[in-house]
């Protein structure tokens, strides 16, 4: 077949460009965030006094962190889907967040006596936090993936990195509901891994998953 | 088969390599883009001068980044014309053309050298947008790998549709009638089958 007759064949009839794929992304982010959300519940259980813990400035705090980077990552991976289109101001959003709770975690951290500056960065659950969140990841992480297969990134290593903080950041902040911890150096730094695991595991699997 | 049946528009140009000045690309972005979101819309006559135009534009680029390997450049003007057609649902018509086009042919170019392992032309900067309108050659030449073949190698269910919608101008109700599929069936295999002819083009070198 030559490429005049591959045009002429494309162009008979041409079904009308299916918007599929932006439901693809709507849907992916609902379930998989739904998917996590029953995880935690099942397996970890809803912090038993988060009653009195949603009174904290902390708390919130510790929840605008997770969800502004999660909007910032669901704009970056929606950005990386498409040929042609720039992240523009999404790592700098991305950033902004990160660099706030260090500065916090160092006022915190100035503000501490020197015994108790190990505990602060520490918590109770610095073994667990990481991977907790890295596990509460997953459902979004295949979800956004198949998504972003709907779509066309040419990018793929950084598309796969995106969808996977857009997954470490929808887990971290599932996992918020069940997490003890409130002090900014310990969110400044294991939360952040708990982030960086699945967004490694993305840029590891987006040049074979992504592939089109 | 020797490209013989170019049509009118093209046939102007027929064994001319045209450089755009700037100005030019410029108004090219326009009439393009103006062609595609009409296109878009379902109108088939301007989305086929869309992509002929565009094919043109996608060998003079793919031809000079090829200088090395001139036989290759059909089958991948091919196989960007095919990836342009399937993932048009991702332009956006308030973006530039020139980036979007531009972005799918590097891919398919990186693509393709990733695949043949040689790294030599990754190298080179492919970050100028405005190349890919400013090159036009209207000179087909055959395609090494016939994507009638490959077409003829995929499943029923997509092969039929696309044979009956695609390349005999049947409506989708006819196609169905002749098919025993539903009309929704067809209309998934035209869409699902062409997906699968591009999977075929990268998957064979």
């Amino acid at each position: 077949m030559n490429t005049e007759r591959l045009v002429a064949m494309l162009a008979t009839q041409p079904e009308p460009a299916s918007a599929a794929a932006l439901q693809r992304y709507a849907i992916a982010m609902g379930c998989g965030a739904g998917v996590a959300a029953l995880l935690m519940a099942l397996l970890l259980g809803v912090r038993h006094d988060l009653g009195a813990v949603i009174l904290l400035p902390a708390f919130w705090g510790k929840v605008l962190f997770g969800a502004c980077l999660a909007v910032g990552s669901l704009v970056a991976a929606a950005r990386l889907s498409r040929p042609g289109v720039r992240l523009a101001w999404a790592p700098g959003a991305l950033a902004l967040p990160v660099v706030a709770m260090w500065l916090f975690a160092a006022l915190e951290l100035a503000q501490a006596a020197p015994s108790e500056r190990m505990p602060l960065v520490l918590g109770e659950t610095w073994r667990s936090c990481p991977l907790l969140i890295a596990m509460l990841s997953a459902p979004v992480f295949v979800a956004v993936l198949w998504a972003m297969q709907g779509l066309a990134p040419t990018r793929l290593r950084l598309a796969g990195a995106a969808a996977g903080l857009l997954a470490g950041t929808t887990g971290a902040l599932v996992y918020t509901l069940h997490c003890p911890e409130l002090a900014a150096p310990f969110l400044g730094s294991w939360y952040l891994v708990g982030m960086l695991i699945p967004a490694a595991a993305g840029a590891l699997a987006g040049p074979r998953v992504l592939r089109w | 088969m020797k490209v013989s049946s170019q049509t009118a528009a093209a046939s102007l140009h027929q064994g001319e390599r045209v450089t755009e000045p700037v100005a030019a690309t410029n108004n090219k972005e326009a009439r393009l883009r103006e062609l595609l979101v009409r296109g878009l819309a379902g109108e088939a006559a301007a989305y086929q001068a869309f992509l002929k135009e565009l094919s043109a534009h996608l060998r003079g680029f793919l031809r000079k980044r090829l200088a090395r390997l001139p036989d290759e450049v059909e089958d991948l003007v091919q196989e960007s014309l095919l990836a342009v057609h399937n993932q048009r649902h991702t332009y956006d018509a308030g973006q530039p053309l020139t980036a979007w086009v531009h972005a799918i042919a590097r891919y398919k170019l990186v693509d393709f050298l990733r695949r043949r392992g040689s790294r030599d032309a990754l190298t080179d900067p492919l970050e100028d947008e405005g190349e890919i309108l400013r090159f036009a050659d209207y000179e087909a030449v055959d395609a090494r790998r016939d994507i009638g073949r490959l077409l003829a190698e995929l499943p029923d269910r997509h092969r039929l549709p696309i044979v009956h919608v695609k390349l005999e101008g049947l409506s989708v109700a006819e196609a169905a009638r002749l098919t025993g599929m539903s009309e929704s069936a067809v209309k998934v295999g035209v869409h699902r089958g062409l997906k699968a002819l591009a999977a075929k083009l990268r998957g064979r070198r």
